[in-house]
């Protein structure tokens, strides 16, 4: 060992390592820029926004990443026992000062940056006129509750709660305001009008997660969490449950689909009608 | 060597086997016990992983021991929580602090023990009860828990209408948690006890090897953590068992039953949960980067590069580990203002682990590296930790933690930086102490072929889940069916699946290594690898009371390695200035 061990076989570790970490950062490198398995199209403002952030954190952490790999790929390279004595030296202030205060404006700068997006989705509520649904999780389906042609939404009384009859959210029979309620198992969203979502659940915590929203959002026992947004795209997303709920977590699934004005009004004139003849 | 007779030993060594092996107050049995015990439980959290990685890719295939011989959906949630429960406790917390920490700190400060050796028998034997907990589980009706292993309130707290499992299955598992709780809180008192009161003469703070800095800063936050967690736990409990509300508020529905319940939060849950899960991280990972710098100077026959930036920054991420529990909570439905804040914190704690990057890459500049099996994991560990850490950015921004928050990105991040990365600095504590431990060596050949399967298996298993993340793909499902646009992802699911088989059958190389080098390994010498510290200094085996009365005298700092005018390339800690021989 040391210095008194031959150098041999130094070489062939060296190599590997430096191999591993290079393929390594070539395959991360083209996985990245060749988006072989990547975030589908954003379909509101807010969610453009954040991509626009993740693209500046992906050129950061990017660079950072395969400088850092490179780094180390070379000094195991170049460092390997080749019979020279080591060079001694304890560190440098003047380095360490250096790479603190560069590594800190970067880190808490891409913070700041995204600071923006965040308050687009959390801080204020949503623009005048916004349609309000209100989003329950249950123990494994979404129910999507619209306030009907009342414009509002009926009191919940839980001891009504019985999916067998219809009733899955317990709304009370005896608030006039329940009556035009619609309850869907799917998300219907009009194209280009504010929306907000009022999430909730009735039994544990589940996560209500859209895609190409960009939003992801617990709904929480005991708690009414407003989301809003405006897509501007039509088409069917997927609704999925992101916070382990039981043993139908993965089955947790529901549409969104976002309808141009004109057949959005359709479906609703639809429903209520279906509503009124249901007479509830 | 200079030593000075002090205090003997305050316990003789003991004379049965069993007081010597089982029930023993010598920290250095007490160390084995805990990697043992480790070692078993990462067995079974391999093998679950396994288990998890065949169902997700062929759903109908027959594995043992499942009912009808398949994993349904409830089965394989019991066997996320199980492998989660088992890895983040049993092996993270416990393998690089109770286990090498016990045998090593203090024979690497100079003393004949621990300062409380019953205390650290009872801790021990703490964690074997909890593990013993927590398997049982298994054989209750309704089986193990299937809530994760962050146990969310209310799944975790109103019993069985939640789900199979969640009724004994759960309570067992709060019991097992609350012990391991109570088993760490002893053993940080312990480690804090001896590194303050038992250093050998002349070993002052910054003397002290990076592994016992390690050591000591997660016992700190073992102390203030733990006691947190075990709260929670006893508030489980209660809700479980006595009817309280701390976690389940009105008018819940479960299963069709409304509960008679009201005034919980289930957000508190989480923040108790996670204001032990984040220092839990580091408690994890400190010991494990104690171990690499100490590894890395070793075999590049240098000193650490910045060794007081290194004990600065290991210190500001203890301090700081208590501040950034919220940035798992950023879409919990918290205060979205407090998001910020957490942020902000959260990725300034990237800084201090960038600067010990920074000194590790420092270290090798310049070195005269020796590509030793434990080397090579101490190498492979600072690729592993600065994928993992730049990762971590994305999710230090809840904007973006917005998309990725609960997908496979998080498991890739959390498995490379914490999961890995520490079991890679066990790798190369074991490779690089087991010769001081058994007075044998490992087969260094072998030693290769596990690091490098090792190396390149849990990038081909960990890289690709960022990918799935990036395409949605949310964790904890039990299938890809129900969702149309997991199909595509198919691919990828089937290559890490091939990835984490190779992997776990490259660990066979380091069992056989390990067992059969413990008996037929080369003999090995009293400093194999010539280094500084005072392990290296005491004979091996190592002597009851470690230094066979001969204390030790401490003359300079533990990384003295190719100091110009020295004839030998390291001066070890206790050889006093007259006797180091010159060039």
């Amino acid at each position: 060992m040391g210095s008194r061990k031959s150098c041999a076989g130094s070489a062939v570790p060296a190599v590997l390592l430096a191999i591993v970490i290079l393929i390594l950062v070539a395959s991360t490198v083209y996985f990245h820029v060749a988006k072989t398995w990547w975030f589908p199209a954003a379909i509101t403002p807010v969610g453009s926004e954040i991509d626009q952030q993740f693209f500046v954190t992906f050129i950061v952490t990017g660079i950072v990443f395969v400088l850092a790999q490179l780094a180390l790929a070379w000094l195991v390279f170049r460092y390997r026992d080749q019979g020279r004595k080591a060079h001694f030296v304890r560190g440098n202030h003047a380095l360490e000062v250096i790479w603190t205060t560069v590594t800190l404006i970067i880190f808490v700068g891409l913070g700041v940056m995204a600071a923006h997006a965040w308050g687009e989705v959390h801080f204020g509520g949503p623009a005048p006129g916004a349609l309000q649904v209100e989003v329950t999780g249950v123990q494994f389906v979404w129910n999507f509750r619209y306030a009907g042609p009342d414009g509002r939404f009926g009191r919940i009384n839980p001891k009504d709660i019985d999916a067998s009859t219809g009733n899955p959210l317990g709304l009370d029979q005896n608030d006039p305001a329940s009556k035009d309620d619609i309850v869907m198992g799917d998300l219907y969203l009009p194209v280009d009008r504010p929306i907000e979502l009022m999430l909730r659940s009735q039994d544990v915590i589940h996560s209500f997660f859209v895609r190409e929203l960009r939003v992801k959002q617990d709904t929480v026992p005991g708690l009414v969490i407003p989301v809003h947004f405006t897509v501007t795209k039509t088409g069917d997303y997927e609704i999925t449950c992101n916070q382990l709920c039981g043993l139908g977590h993965y089955h947790m699934h529901a549409m969104l689909h976002v309808l141009s004005d004109a057949d959005f009004q359709q479906w609703e004139q639809k429903q209520e009608a279906q509503n009124a003849q249901g007479g509830q | 060597m200079s030593s000075h007779v002090s205090t003997v030993h305050h316990s003789e060594a003991p004379k049965g086997w069993i007081r010597h092996y089982i029930f023993s107050l010598d920290h250095k049995i007490i160390g084995t016990q805990y990697i043992l015990l480790g070692l078993s439980a990462v067995t079974i959290g391999v093998v679950l992983s396994v288990i998890m990685r065949i169902h997700l890719v062929w759903p109908n295939a027959h594995i043992w021991g499942f009912a009808n011989g398949v994993v349904s959906p409830e089965d394989y949630l019991r066997v996320i929580t199980m492998h989660g429960t088992l890895m983040v406790f049993f092996v993270l917390t416990t393998v690089p602090q109770s286990g090498f920490g016990n045998y090593f700190l203090p024979i690497q400060i100079g003393a004949p023990d621990m300062a409380f050796p019953r205390l650290n028998m009872l801790s021990f034997w703490f964690t074997f009860l909890a593990l013993i907990v927590l398997l049982s589980a298994a054989f209750v009706p309704g089986g193990s828990s299937i809530s994760g292993w962050t146990a969310y309130a209310p799944l975790s707290a109103v019993g069985e209408i939640a789900g199979p499992g969640q009724g004994l299955g759960q309570t067992l598992w709060t019991v097992s948690i609350a012990l391991f709780c109570g088993a760490s809180l002893m053993s940080a008192i312990n480690f804090l006890g001896t590194t303050i009161d038992l250093r050998a003469k002349g070993l002052s703070l910054m003397r002290m090897p990076l592994t016992v800095w390690g050591w000591f800063i997660t016992a700190s936050l073992a102390l203030l953590a733990f006691g947190v967690l075990l709260a929670a736990c006893i508030l489980l409990l209660l809700d479980r068992l006595a009817m309280t509300s701390f976690f389940i508020p009105a008018n819940s529905d479960v299963s069709g039953v409304l509960l008679n319940h009201s005034g919980g939060s289930p957000l508190l849950w989480q923040h108790l949960f996670w204001f032990f899960g984040h220092p839990e991280v580091y408690i994890a990972i400190l010991p494990a980067m104690g171990i690499i710098s100490h590894v890395l100077s070793t075999f590049s026959r240098k000193p650490v590069f910045g060794y007081k930036a290194m004990v600065y920054s290991l210190s500001a991420i203890g301090f700081l580990s208590f501040m950034v529990w919220g940035h798992h909570m950023f879409i919990s439905g918290m205060n979205p203002y407090s998001a910020l804040t957490f942020s902000i914190l959260t990725l300034v704690i990237g800084v201090p682990s960038a600067i010990k990057t920074f000194n590790w890459l420092g270290t090798l500049y310049g070195a005269r590296i020796h590509f030793t099996s434990a080397m090579l994991f101490a190498i492979g560990f600072v690729s592993l930790f600065v994928t993992g850490g730049l990762s971590g950015i994305f999710l230090a921004q809840p904007a973006l933690d917005l998309y990725l928050h609960d997908t496979y990105y998080v498991i890739g991040h959390f498995h490379l930086i914490m999961g890995v990365a520490a079991i890679f600095a066990m790798f190369a504590a074991t490779y690089y102490w087991f010769p001081k431990m058994f007075g044998h060596m490992m087969n260094e050949t072998l030693g290769k072929i596990h690091f490098w399967m090792t190396f390149v298996g849990v990038y081909c298993i960990f890289m690709p889940m960022h990918y799935l993340g990036y395409a949605g793909d949310p964790r904890r499902y039990a299938s890809v069916d129900a969702v149309h646009y997991l199909a595509r992802l198919q691919p990828v699911y089937l290559f890490i699946s091939i990835a984490a088989f190779v992997t776990a059958a490259a660990q066979l190389f380091f069992y056989f290594n390990f067992f059969w080098s413990i008996k037929h390994g080369k003999p090995a010498d009293r400093n194999p690898w010539r280094a500084t510290t005072l392990e290296w200094s005491v004979s091996t085996p190592v002597p009851h009371d470690n230094f066979a009365g001969h204390y030790p005298t401490i003359y300079r700092g533990p990384y003295e390695y190719s100091v110009p005018g020295a004839a030998e390339d390291f001066i070890p800690q206790d050889l006093a200035p007259e006797q180091v021989a010159k060039a």
